[in-house]
């Protein structure tokens, strides 16, 4: 009756296992991990708080209009005056070194898994695992090979953040109306192509509301790796939760609410034509459209034919 | 058959889906029915041979489900044939490697989708300039020549437009544009006005028509509607649950249905449209020769019992028409020329005349409405009851149907015939 199954014995073995076999690998990851870490630390922190307000002001004037400037204005100012800055840079190249990380794994895997049924079945039970583990789990094993520090939060956040990515680029490319593949199909394309020039800049959307989830979880996750001294937000929060100190708690906790709503809203902007840049954009296109078009009616007129003189470029 | 005028040629093909395709390919090649076919195992296409001749709009029609769709796909690989083969321009399309089939697409075989398939994300001329593109041809030479057939299917000034702003039939003239632009020999269309509305639809199809009397293009047609297989199609290939059950030009299949399906299925066909005069007439009966005279013109009339003949020259060329009591008239009063009473308005139309533009002329025509050939020789004739009954949908009752004569009684006309040969002589007294 009484059956124990070593589960845990055996995970453990297999992680000494990798640990000791290992060890050159995951000593390089978390050197390079680290070092991507302080290269984005170093770009934020570097320059004013002032000045990094500012740009990420202008940034945000581009991307959605002047109503999201003023607000990322506020929020930053806030986070500014809460003595948070130099924590939420911290979690901030976190999240964006984690997230860089998740993107580049999952868009090819999830690209991957569209194109191939057998890939497909075998990265959805995964991801399903990756995605319900509960995240501290995670932390003990990424502690064990990466030591204390910022390298097993980097890595703990991006196993945990990778799942929607994958799941909603290959949903993406698997919904990619059928009749417009066979039309690439039907001219020659070569599946690269289609692949290129169709599926993924139809399922466009669909990859950006992964981008966008895993840059979510990413910053979810990121009080989490505080847990285990990666420094950020994370850390005050866990130091106020050791000490039961609501005020601090509550200071590094909506300053990560801002860094969510401000990441969330320019991942969420791209490929949607709000904000100034979009509207330039279009009024340059606008009028080469139409310079071009004059340009070809003189032709006609001038020649009797259609006729194209080798200077003009696509429309 | 001469291999030059065979656009494209489909033999034995065969789509199974499922497990164990072969298996099965083998068993319904043995006669086994496609719905005794293990469970997991569909059979699409059964068995379908066929040839579409240069130049030729081959229209392939069924309903949902029997196959058609699965067919076209097979003609230019998008679907793997589970056997039989595809040559197209001769060569074999079937079993040859991806690269070699890519070339065949993107020089001898394009598609327009039902759908129409446009990528969304760039403008009409981007559009129309896909396939040359993937052809390889330069930037600016594609832009010139897609401009040109933006223009030829009447989207001219709608170039720099994306396909979500504009209509459907407009939508779909970029999606023929495209196939236009790749220049092709062959076009295949899957159910391409299918999502259209009907004045649009019509339209389509008859710039469709207009276009390959132009460009002489051999169009692979797949519809659902038989009112659009029969205006647009040379030949029609009529699908079944995966088997073609008839091939033939629209008027055969209306007017021969191979088996009881294709004749229930032509039976909502708006037959005035696509049957013509030449299928429904009979021969002329009552034809005299010009120079026959009027005895022999009555004595025909009255053996055929009828009120009126055509009168033909020797090669059967029209010369116009004659009423037996004007011949009557001339046989009393013993004339030997038949031409004082010929009507030259005879009313006769030509043999490719629809059904439908033949009520008028017959309803103005004294006699059953005479059928010219185009050397305006006198090929047959339409009584009206043939022209009731071939509305009804009855060939057989259109060949049986009697005329319902209104000549002048037997007796009359034998008697003046007997008179005027006993009083030839007194002939001048009797004129009147």
């Amino acid at each position: 009756m009484d059956i124990r199954i070593p589960v845990g014995t055996w995970i453990k073995s297999f992680f000494d296992w990798l640990e000791d076999s290992f060890s050159w690998f995951f000593e390089g990851l978390r050197e390079v991990l680290i070092w991507m870490f302080d290269a984005v630390d170093w770009v934020f922190a570097t320059p004013p708080a002032l000045v990094v307000i500012a740009l990420v002001a202008f940034g945000a004037l581009l991307a959605r209009g002047w109503r999201f400037a003023v607000g990322s204005v506020v929020g930053l100012l806030f986070i500014m005056s809460v003595n948070q800055w130099d924590n939420a840079i911290d979690s901030l190249a976190l999240v964006l070194v984690a997230a860089f990380l998740a993107v580049a794994i999952s868009i090819p895997l999830g690209i991957w898994a569209a194109r191939n049924d057998t890939v497909s079945k075998i990265v959805k039970p995964v991801m399903d695992f990756l995605q319900t583990l509960p995240a501290f789990v995670y932390l003990i094993p990424a502690l064990a090979l990466f030591r204390v520090g910022v390298a097993p939060g980097i890595i703990a956040t991006l196993i945990f953040a990778m799942a929607p990515g994958v799941r909603l680029t290959e949903l993406g490319i698997r919904g990619v109306d059928k009749e417009v593949v066979e039309a690439g199909q039907a001219f020659g394309a070569h599946p690269r192509r289609i692949l290129r020039q169709i599926q993924i800049p139809l399922a466009m959307p669909s990859i950006m509301a992964g981008i966008n989830q895993i840059i979510m979880l990413s910053l979810s996750m990121v009080v989490i790796a505080g847990l285990v001294g990666a420094r950020g937000l994370g850390g005050d929060v866990a130091q106020a939760i050791s000490a039961l100190n609501v005020g601090l708690g509550f200071e590094a906790g909506l300053s990560v609410v801002v860094l969510a709503i401000l990441l969330d809203r320019f991942t969420a902007s791209f490929g949607k034509g709000l904000g100034l840049y979009s509207r330039w954009r279009k009024s340059y296109v606008a009028k080469k459209e139409a310079e071009e078009q004059a340009r070809f009616d003189a032709e006609i007129i001038e020649v009797g034919g259609p006729r194209r003189s080798p200077g003009g470029g696509a429309g | 058959m001469n291999d030059d005028t065979i656009a494209l040629r489909a033999e034995g093909l065969y789509k199974v889906f499922g497990r164990h395709a072969d298996e099965a390919v083998i068993q319904l090649h043995r006669g086994t029915p496609r719905d005794e076919l293990p469970s997991g195992t569909t059979a699409a296409v059964i068995d379908a041979s066929f040839e579409v001749r240069s130049g030729e709009i081959f229209v392939v029609m069924g309903l949902s489900g029997s196959g058609k769709s699965t067919l076209i796909r097979m003609l230019n690989g998008l679907h793997d044939a589970t056997a039989g083969s595809v040559e197209v321009a001769g060569e074999r399309i079937t079993d040859i490697p991806a690269k070699r089939l890519r070339e065949i697409r993107q020089k001898r075989i394009s598609m327009v989708f039902q759908h129409f398939a446009l990528l969304p994300h760039r403008t009409v001329l981007d559009n129309v300039a896909y396939g040359l593109e993937i052809q390889g041809m330069p930037l600016d030479e594609r832009v010139a020549r897609a401009r040109k057939v933006t223009e030829i299917v009447g989207l001219k000034g709608w170039e720099e437009k994306h396909p979500a702003e504009l209509s459907g039939g407009m939508q779909q003239r970029v999606g023929l544009a495209r196939a236009l632009a790749a220049d092709t020999d062959v076009l295949l269309m899957d159910e391409a006005f299918s999502a259209l509305d009907p004045l649009i639809r019509r339209e389509m199809q008859d710039q469709l028509l207009e276009l390959q009397a132009e460009l002489g293009k051999t169009i692979i047609f797949i519809t659902h509607d038989l009112n659009e297989a029969m205006y647009i199609g040379d030949r029609i290939a009529v699908m079944r649950d995966g088997r073609i059950v008839q091939i033939g030009s629209p008027e055969d299949i209306l007017t021969n249905p191979a088996n009881d399906y294709v004749e229930q299925f032509v039976q909502d066909v708006d037959r005035t449209k696509v049957l013509t005069a030449e299928s429904v007439m009979r021969k002329p009966r009552a034809v005299v020769h010009v120079g026959a005279g009027p005895r022999a013109a009555l004595t025909t009339m009255r053996d055929e019992q009828l009120a009126g003949a055509y009168v033909v020259n020797k090669d059967r060329t029209i010369v116009g028409w004659v009423r037996d009591r004007d011949v009557f008239d001339l046989v009393r009063r013993g004339e030997k020329d038949l031409a004082p009473v010929i009507q030259a308005d005879h009313g006769a139309v030509a043999t490719d005349t629809a059904l439908a533009d033949l009520f008028i002329p017959s309803l103005e025509a004294a006699l059953p409405l005479g059928v010219l050939d185009g050397r305006s020789r006198l090929v047959g004739v339409i009584p009206r009851v043939t022209l009731l009954a071939a509305l009804g949908g009855e060939p057989e009752a259109a060949a049986t149907a009697t005329p319902r004569p209104d000549p002048l009684p037997a007796e009359v006309v034998d008697k003046v015939l007997g008179a005027a040969v006993g009083a030839r002589a007194a002939e001048p007294k009797e004129a009147v």
